[in-house]
């Protein structure tokens, strides 16, 4: 942790407080104390550092140490709104300062301009509460640029056919290619489509104070020892405290938002570490908790004024819940593809980013991938061919040949928006400090699972292509658990319609911001993070813009 | 060279990829966690047991060994799975020590069931073991008489399986998978970084501009 930091007094009104330190929170409290502001950035979990971070798979796997912790703080599920939901772990999402890009596998495609407007192109679609966005992929453009190189992403411009225009090349050149991604290339070309080198938030050159990549192997699920992977943490934390202004408080759980009688919000009220409460001061909140924590807050801060939830009077808070869809077709190759060695993913294809909904009967689209993201313990639950006995001499056999041979492709699709897809309050289950616990309501639009079939038939093609040995996907299912939490406080023009506006402000508290995965208005294709972070870039221009004239007051 | 020091080595050693201003920021506290992940692994085959008897080690020592079996390679036993799951019921699993002691004298009563005079599994021969726990599985041959179902005993061996597995598999710093045997088998290098070429298919790739000629070629 860095000395430069200020200790602020509760009570002393500094000018944002920042609630959460993840993709957006972290780059919020970069723009927001760079540009000269007072800034306290409240993070539920732990300040850990790259030397804490280390490859034991039991502390990732089994203590949950980067993540939320299934027991303190449990989680509901039901399909739908007339079920009554059972307690089941549904969701996992960084819980540590840095937030879930800390152990996220750093897949960092852009949203295409189809993300902004398909409901204008594709028309209503049943059953789907699709809108477009009061912004275009043209507005976002620069921020993306802006993350590409202030965070540092690695990739080859111009390599796919099917990209969006932009202004800058990448900084930094790919990766090496793995042998899954020369397979995936190989068959891809075969069959007429256009792989391209990944881009990846991880350093393919060092920058200043952060190694590149040096190819662990344990990449997706923990943290980067070298600071290679361009998490808040690494790229922007770091430069928030170096300003002097900005103070990062751990372990400070948020469970309200104080309002004072006219509506404007007067500080975050929060748990420290031995759960005494505190209420920080500040003149402007900004909420970058992800799209389950931040609509669970604006709900267990409801009051006289707001019974519904703080910020809701649309009533959409937590409405609208978009997982993205998708699944893995894996193969295992004669050869050794050693794929165990280095970061998850090296190609990607955009092929079948916007299809033709008329042609294939369903509304979406998705991209493909070559990864592999299994560690030893996770290859033995997850990556032998299924059928094979779970113990002795042919599980044994299975796990050595196959651990060092296997690869997957990763379909990843749109989630179309459904409004009774949502978080809210469980009115039974408590978490650890007695507050309501999350609950998840979720079915996946059909023609999501269309999507995901169509997508596993295309994996399916590109390992007969490349001469896999074996070959296999389990059938699209209803999803229950999610890691990409999206939609869930929509931006829009409308206020009966949307939570926020296009600066990121709530429609109903002037001086509340909201800025994470719940702003997202569509899902994209999968690979949200990139979103997020040119989102945080521009609520930051927006939201400076606001203070220097004097617009966050009443 | 003692070869669990595979962090060390990379701290001390393997500073290619390492950007030098990176190094000399974080050097203190990575040698100080490479330490202490050091002597964890030091400690990881403890004299004594933590958690079991020495008659439950046997027994769970015996069931590791038909779960991950040495055969012309090493399997649970050499790895010291035993004392991984021991040392693990005492620290990060000991939401899991119930299951343990109850499930292990359920796990016995089936032996006694099956294989009228015997008590314990490490008695039986390896194939009579193997017809033990078939009995955990879902789809197998019927087993050669009835036993009452005992719930504990199916939970009991779901866990065991899964702590056997993360005992062979483990990043051997930090407690399992002794002298790395487990990834020896499983063909992972015992390595903290990696450069390209990574394995048989990328070995010969002649570059993404001159791979984008070929297949334009084609």
């Amino acid at each position: 942790m860095s000395v430069d930091q200020p200790k602020y007094k509760t009570s002393d009104e500094v000018d944002f407080v920042i609630i959460g330190s993840g993709a957006a929170g972290g780059i919020l409290a970069k723009e927001l104390s760079t540009n000269g502001f007072r800034v306290v950035v409240l993070e539920q979990g732990p300040y850990l550092t790259e030397a804490d971070f280390t490859h034991n798979e039991i502390e990732i796997l089994v203590q949950d140490k980067l993540t939320n912790h299934p027991k303190l703080q449990p989680n509901t599920f039901r399909k739908t709104p007339d079920e009554k939901a059972k307690p089941q772990r549904a969701l996992v999402y960084g819980r540590c300062v840095g937030g879930t890009s800390v152990h996220f596998t750093a897949n960092f495609w852009r949203f295409h301009e189809i993300d902004f407007i398909e409901r204008s192109k594709v028309g209503a679609v049943p059953g789907a509460t699709l809108v477009d966005w009061p912004i275009t992929y043209a507005d976002l453009e620069p921020y993306y640029t802006k993350v590409e190189w202030e965070i540092g992403v690695s990739g080859l411009a111009g390599a796919s056919p099917f990209d969006p225009p932009r202004s800058k090349p990448y900084p930094m050149p790919p990766l090496p290619v793995k042998s899954s991604g020369v397979i995936f290339e190989r068959a891809a070309r075969k069959l007429g489509w256009h792989p391209f080198p990944a881009p990846m938030a991880i350093l393919s050159q060092p920058r200043p104070g952060r190694s590149a990549c040096v190819q662990c192997g344990f990449c997706l699920g923990f943290g980067c020892e070298v600071g290679a992977k361009s998490s808040s943490l690494a790229a922007a934390i770091r430069v928030a405290e170096r300003t002097g202004r900005c103070e990062i408080r751990p372990n400070s759980y948020v469970h309200k938002i104080q309002l004072d009688a006219n509506g404007r919000a007067i500080g975050a009220v929060y748990f420290d570490e031995k759960k005494n409460t505190h209420l920080q001061k500040a003149k402007a909140i900004v909420v970058c908790a992800n799209g389950a924590e931040t609509p669970r807050l604006l709900l267990l801060s409801a009051n006289k004024q707001f019974p519904n939830g703080v910020a809701n009077s649309s009533g959409l808070v937590g409405k609208n819940l978009m997982f993205n869809s998708g699944g893995t077709v894996t193969g295992v190759y004669e050869h050794q593809l050693n794929d165990y060695k280095g970061y998850c993913v090296s190609r990607v294809l955009h092929d079948f980013y916007e299809l033709d909904a008329q042609k294939v009967g369903f509304c979406g689209g998705g991209g493909l991938d070559a990864r592999y993201d299994f560690t030893p313990i996770t290859f033995a639950f997850g990556g032998i061919p299924p059928g094979t006995p779970r113990w002795g001499k042919e599980f044994k056999a299975a796990l050595a040949h196959n651990f060092t041979r296997t690869m997957e492709i990763f379909c990843h699709g749109t989630s179309l928006p459904v409004e009774n897809n949502s978080f809210s309050l469980d009115p039974d289950l408590k978490d650890a400090w007695g507050l309501p616990a999350l609950r998840l309501t979720y079915k996946d639009h059909p023609d999501d699972l269309k999507l995901s079939a169509w997508l596993f038939e295309r994996a399916h093609a590109i390992h007969e292509a490349a001469g896999a040995v074996k070959k296999w996907s389990f059938p699209p299912q209803e999803q229950q658990f999610g890691v990409h939490l999206l939609g869930t406080c929509r931006m829009g023009n409308d206020p009966k319609t949307s939570v926020i506006n296009p600066d990121h402000r709530t429609h109903d508290v002037k001086n509340l911001f909201l800025c994470d995965g719940s702003s997202l208005v569509t899902s994209g294709r999968g690979q949200p993070t990139m979103t997020i972070m040119a989102l945080a870039f521009r609520a930051a221009d927006r939201i400076t813009a606001l203070a220097k004239r004097g617009e966050l007051g009443a | 060279m003692d070869s669990s020091l595979t962090r060390r080595r990379f701290l001390a050693h393997g500073t290619s990829g390492l950007s030098a201003v990176w190094l000399s920021a974080h050097w203190p506290a990575l040698l100080a966690a490479a330490d202490h992940a050091h002597r964890a692994a030091e400690a990881s085959i403890p004299p004594k047991f933590e958690f079991f008897t020495q008659e439950e080690a046997n027994e769970i020592d015996a069931i590791t060994a038909r779960i991950i079996p040495t055969d012309d390679t090493p399997g649970a036993r050499e790895a010291g799975v035993v004392y991984f799951i021991d040392r693990g019921l005492a620290t990060f699993a000991t939401d899991d020590q119930k299951t343990y002691r109850e499930g292990l004298p359920e796990l016995q009563a089936r032996v006694a069931e099956l294989f009228p005079g015997v008590s314990k599994f490490f008695a039986l021969t390896a194939q009579q073991q193997d017809e033990i726990l078939q009995t955990f599985d879902e789809q197998t041959a019927r087993p050669r008489r009835s036993f009452r179902a005992r719930p504990g005993a199916q939970n009991f061996f779901d866990t065991l399986q899964q702590h056997t597995i993360a005992g062979f598999l483990i990043d051997p710093e930090y407690g399992g998978n002794h002298d790395g045997v487990g990834w020896k088998v499983i063909g992972r290098e015992r390595e903290h970084m990696f450069q390209p070429p990574f394995g048989y298919y990328d070995k010969d790739y002649p570059g993404w501009e001159a791979a984008a000629k070929e297949a334009e070629k084609k």
